[in-house]
């Protein structure tokens, strides 16, 4: 009898998604629902999709799951672990989402150690909206609201949000990663994991920062759009774990 | 527990709800309702609960949302600028058919205002106050007795309809002190198999959403909303009526007016004007009919409130504009006394040609 080797993860639907061509978010999705898996967690886990592209995550993946207004999936994911503490709470979240409107919720969430994790995409630009320049959006870059390109004397430079709250003591585990090429992708999963173990141990706040694609809004084919994530956005947003408690203690 | 306890009002909406089943309590201090998320600081821990002050009202209102949607009883309090910064959460909140319990101890405004007592936000509490077609249960206690039950009452119904509940007081309730009786508070348990508290034995998942791409899904949900509003409107209607029976002129006031509007009323009819009193407890559903029905015999209306007369248009809505009606109100954080309001009585007959 032949051995399955490769299945969608239990945690993910088998359901089309309406995202973009090209766009990294189903990659993502996987991940984290390899991960779920991995830890036996599906049924004790309960997700917090936000306002964005992945607004409709909740219709993905297999998990119990609520839906926050703009920025505020961390308060959300606060008062859902403050009532099931023993349960496994997790926020989805892109930059304009996390980085601009949010940005109170998830720095006082990680401030107070609140025992959630994070997954924070990153691809520099307000997707569902339209393309308009996000907190993350780099210097120069043209987007629908920064037409000549960013002006860092109007608009100020990229948020690195992960440096940024690694500087938390509440903070216990930190990393930017991407998913631009398949040994990235391996290392973001190793991430991913990581992060939801660290909440697992009831350690504390956890964040996943995830460098990905916006091929349709950045006006570029998916291919073009990975090496412009390699060769613009790596330098500004350097890939690496910013903040382990393991480590600390070590 | 002692049969009675001398108490603040803030105070004892903070030990209802604890009676009422609230384990969970998210907040901002704000004056003048600063003694209630201090009690639940104190006390929640006692009971095995949480107590979390957030870092915004925005944030407060979220963790409720998140609590709520958990399947818990939960609660949340403010005043007046901090109740505008939770209007976000609340519009998602009756979307999602969440129940949770929502206090503003009013005071004057509009922007910072003052700490003083008002009643000026009786607009954004009864016509929504956040985005879309939605609508909070609003409660309004006059005495620090209330103030406890209807928290209770407040739970129970959020629970029992899946929709939030705003208990809606002032400066002036939140800050009296009065003996109050926290025994015979019925506390209705509700089962909520649609909380996300992780699937476990479940084939499928629960969510809590409120988008609705789909303009003829968006449409289904304002329909059912409607549909629970009217059910509300049917069968959720507080109010009290002193001497309205024979009165002439019947005053109309809730919460901390009233019981001005009540002195007022007992000075005049000590000197012969025959003067009722109506009472809303439920501002939202507002009590239309009985009103209609208690300006029978009377040929005006005195609407009396701690704003520029904001229920000014529901009274004249319940009575369909059949008689005139009168306002006599104070802004500001100013607070009327019994003697403003009976001037006012005086003036009213006397315009119309005697007692």
């Amino acid at each position: 009898m032949a051995e399955k080797l490769f299945a969608r993860p239990q945690s993910l639907l088998d359901v089309s998604t309406h995202y973009c061509p090209g766009c990294q978010h189903g990659i993502i999705h996987r991940l984290v629902a390899e991960v779920i898996d991995e830890l036996g967690i599906q049924k004790k886990t309960i997700g917090v999709v936000p306002v964005g592209c992945s607004v409709l995550a909740d219709q993905y993946f297999n998990i119990d799951s609520q839906q926050a207004a703009h920025g505020r999936a961390p308060a959300v994911a606060t008062g859902i672990k403050r009532v099931h503490p023993e349960n496994v709470v997790f926020t989805y979240q892109g930059d304009g989402d996390i980085a601009a409107i949010g940005m109170a919720e998830v720095v006082h969430a990680a401030a107070r150690g609140e025992k959630i994790t994070t997954i924070f995409v990153n691809n520099a630009i307000y997707g569902m909206t339209g393309g308009q320049m996000a907190p993350t959006t780099l210097v120069n870059q043209v987007t629908a609201t920064s037409p000549y390109g960013r002006q860092l004397a109007v608009a100020g430079s990229p948020i690195r949000l992960s440096e940024l709250l690694a500087t938390l003591d509440g903070a216990k585990y930190i990393a930017r990663v991407s998913v631009n090429d398949p040994a990235n992708m391996t290392k973001a999963k190793k991430a991913i994991k990581t992060a939801f173990e660290v909440q697992i141990r009831g350690e504390g706040f956890a964040l996943v920062e995830v460098l990905a694609t916006c091929p349709t809004n950045w006006g570029k084919t998916p291919v073009e759009a990975k090496t412009w994530l390699k060769e613009n956005m790596l330098p500004q947003f350097p890939l690496g774990v910013y903040k382990n408690i393991e480590e600390v203690k070590q | 527990m002692a049969e009675k306890v001398l108490m603040k009002g803030n105070e004892a909406i903070g030990e209802a709800a604890v009676i009422a089943g609230c384990r969970y309590y998210f907040g901002y201090p704000i004056t003048p309702q600063s003694e209630l998320i201090e009690y639940m600081a104190k006390r929640l821990p006692q009971v095995n609960g949480v107590f979390l002050q957030a870092e915004s009202e925005v944030a407060a209102i979220n963790m409720v949302y998140g609590a709520a949607g958990a399947g818990a009883r939960v609660m949340t309090s403010s005043s007046s600028p901090g109740v505008s910064l939770k209007q976000e959460g609340i519009s998602y909140i009756a979307a999602g058919e969440l129940p949770c319990v929502i206090v503003n101890i009013m005071r004057g405004g509009p922007g910072l205002g003052g700490i003083q007592p008002g009643q000026a936000d009786y607009f954004q509490a009864t016509k929504g106050g956040g985005h879309g077609d939605y609508h909070c249960i609003v409660v309004a206690p006059n005495s620090v007795q209330e103030m406890a039950e209807l928290t209770v009452l407040a739970f129970n119904l959020a629970d029992q309809y899946r929709n939030p509940v705003m208990l809606l007081g002032d400066g002036a309730l939140g800050q009296m002190m009065e003996p109050v009786d926290f025994h015979n508070l019925p506390v209705i348990p509700v089962e909520k198999p649609w909380a996300t508290t992780g699937m476990g034995e479940r084939d499928k998942p629960n969510i809590i959403d409120t988008l609705r791409l789909n303009p003829e899904a968006l449409e289904a949900v304002n329909d059912a909303l409607q549909k629970k509003y009217a059910l509300l409107q049917e069968q959720e209607v507080r109010w009290e009526e002193t001497f309205t029976e024979d009165a002439e002129l019947v005053l109309v006031a809730y919460g901390i007016s009233s019981r001005v509007a009540y002195s007022a009323m007992e000075m005049a009819r000590a000197q012969g004007y025959k003067v009722g009193l109506f009472r809303p407890i439920t501002l939202w559903p507002f009590p239309k009919a009985a009103l209609l029905k208690a300006v029978d015999k009377a040929a005006a209306v005195l609407t009396i409130e701690l704003s520029a007369g904001q229920m000014v248009e529901d009274v004249s809505l319940a009575i369909r504009c059949s008689r005139p009606v009168h306002f006599y109100g104070r802004t500001g954080g100013m607070m009327m006394s019994p003697q403003d309001v009976y001037q006012q009585i005086v003036e009213i007959f006397e315009t119309k040609g005697g007692k």
